[in-house]
């Protein structure tokens, strides 16, 4: 009975977190330009009506682009991070990793400023390389914190031994060190491509007025009325991102990513 | 260094190329941010260099401390409903099997991943007069005309619990996943109730790990741009919210800048706190 209740319990919550985008979803149906639920005359029509529209399809394409860019900026600059702490001590090695936390713990208005000024005094500002720099280096954190938990699990006489046996450190990282860390650099590059593709206030201050993304898009469409096609891209969006996320949970093991240490496959 | 390097992966020059990108991109725009936030500003859109304290004495002001004010307590309020709600949600995963993990997991992760512009839009549409809960109200006949529940501060608040949840329980979910199973389980044994077992044994063994969570929600709540605009009123705004306005709209961006800097010292000391509280005994 108590089992049931627990279950239940996280079942709400979880209804109650989708609930909003299920109307979202069937909102998205609604054939007229109004937004009724339960929809009238569904249709697909304005799911087609958003690949027919350039004026939606450039701020995706941007939005792809910067995810992409920045993800694998955030990867590049996050995987020598997380191995140069792996095995040094130090308080220089202590203040590096800090600052690829920092971003996380801070409100993202505050990079986002810092961003802007830096971008306006150097210029650079309106372009969107200094957006995909800028979510690079936000986003460093995620494949950070990923290959750090990668690595946290890997047997060090494992590398000692490859060492002792003559192996130079540019072949233990190919033979040994990456295969290991594969999926945790994959699971750090989609963790930042999701979060890069729904960022709005960096890459609003940053380019927003030249270099539209989508979440912009989303926001300077809502100032000007409610239209379906708000809720198609709200809905592709979610599955896009749900997309990822299972493929992670399919291929990879989802709670040891999140910290979980005793949770085996069953 | 000691022997332990001798036989390191990783050579030391590793390091270089990724404290380079930090440094140019994160501390450099830091401390130009710092600079500006004592320039004057020039009435024609930007700043010249200089070393005077107006833009902070502006801040402190009857009309910034109550957006001070308002920001802190929908952040706090925000924060409080998602550790209640979102802890026992995370002893209760924690039990699940690893399959049904995974897949809660994948479902909470998507909810973060959403910009703040789509949830802020879903919500908006939940809470609407055409599409939301209004209309189901009115439908059940519990309520004569279908009404919209937003823009206000209930719409707000909620806005913030939804994106601070996931959050919440992600930042719970490690060391309530490492808690031995065995402790409970002995407390069971002994004679204790559930409710007991709850709140005697798992809420003092996470205690440091709870404050933890709840400050970090905090502060990520604190940093909401885009719902206090979409769900709130103008008396709602939020301090990010005039932080952009006074950025892009006034073009004063050295009050812009002093206004993150105060922004950021109360983050850090409320981060500061977290880690302290985290270090406490079973904790993350």
């Amino acid at each position: 009975m108590t089992r049931m209740l627990k279950t239940t319990y996280v079942f709400v919550i979880l209804a109650l977190l989708v609930a909003p985008l299920v109307v979202v979803a069937a909102v998205s149906l609604n054939g007229p330009q109004t937004l009724r639920f339960p929809p009238v005359d569904p249709s697909l029509r304005w799911y087609g009506e958003l690949f027919r529209q350039d004026e939606w399809l450039v701020p995706l394409r941007h939005s792809l682009v910067i995810a992409a860019c920045a993800a694998a900026l955030a990867v590049a600059v996050a995987l020598p991070l997380a191995l140069f702490a792996w095995q040094r001590r130090g308080p220089a090695v202590r203040v590096l990793a800090g600052i690829g936390l920092a971003p996380f713990a801070l409100p993202p208005v505050i990079s986002a400023l810092g961003f802007m000024i830096f971008w306006m005094t150097l210029g650079g500002y309106g372009r969107i390389w200094a957006t995909i720099v800028s979510h690079g280096i936000f986003l460093v954190t995620l494949p950070f914190v990923t290959v750090s938990l990668g690595l946290k699990g890997i047997d060090k006489s494992l590398i000692e031994a490859a060492r002792v046996m003559g192996a130079g450190r540019w072949n233990v990282f190919r033979t040994v060190l990456l295969p290991l860390l594969v999926p945790y650099i994959v699971s750090g590059y989609a963790f930042a491509f999701v979060l890069s593709l729904n960022e709005y206030i960096i890459a609003y201050m940053v380019a927003g007025f030249t270099v539209e993304t989508l979440p912009i898009k989303i926001f300077n469409a809502l100032r000007y009325g409610y239209t379906p096609i708000l809720a198609v891209v709200s809905v592709i969006f979610a599955v896009l991102s749900a997309l990822i996320f299972g493929l992670i949970g399919r291929f990879g093991n989802l709670p040891r990513l999140l910290g979980a240490e005793r949770s085996n496959r069953d | 260094m000691s022997d332990e390097v001798t036989h390191a992966a990783t050579p030391r020059w590793l390091g270089l190329w990724p404290a380079a990108m930090l440094c140019l991109f994160f501390l450099v725009p830091f401390c130009i941010m710092l600079a500006v936030s004592v320039a004057h500003r020039d009435v024609s859109g930007f700043y010249e260099w200089g070393f005077e304290p107006d833009s902070y004495a502006r801040f402190l002001s009857a009309f910034f401390g109550k957006v001070m004010a308002v920001s802190l307590s929908v952040s706090l309020a925000a924060a409080a409903i998602c550790v209640a709600l979102g802890f026992p949600f995370t002893v209760f995963l924690a039990s699940m099997g690893h399959r049904t993990q995974t897949r809660i997991l994948v479902v909470l992760l998507s909810v973060l991943a959403l910009s703040e512009v789509i949830i802020g839009f879903s919500l908006s549409t939940l809470l609407s007069r055409t599409a939301g809960v209004g209309n189901l109200f009115h439908w059940f006949g519990l309520v004569s005309d279908p009404r919209a529940y937003t823009p206000s501060l209930f719409a707000l608040v909620t806005g913030l619990c939804y994106i601070g949840f996931p959050f919440a329980v992600l930042v719970l979910y490690p060391p309530v996943s490492r808690l031995d199973p065995e402790i409970v389980e002995a407390a069971r044994v002994m004679g204790a109730s559930g409710p007991r077992a709850f709140f005697g044994v798992i809420v003092p063994n996470l205690r440091g790990a709870i404050v933890g969570a709840f400050i970090l929600v905090f502060v990520f709540t604190l940093g909401s741009y885009l719902l206090p605009q979409l769900l709130g009123r103008s008396e709602h705004w939020t301090l990010s919210v005039h932080i952009t306005d006074q950025a892009i709209y006034q073009s004063n961006l050295p009050f812009a800048a002093a206004m993150s800097v105060f922004l950021m010292l109360v983050a850090l000391a409320l981060v500061g706190l977290a880690s302290l509280a985290g270090r406490d005994r079973g904790a993350a």
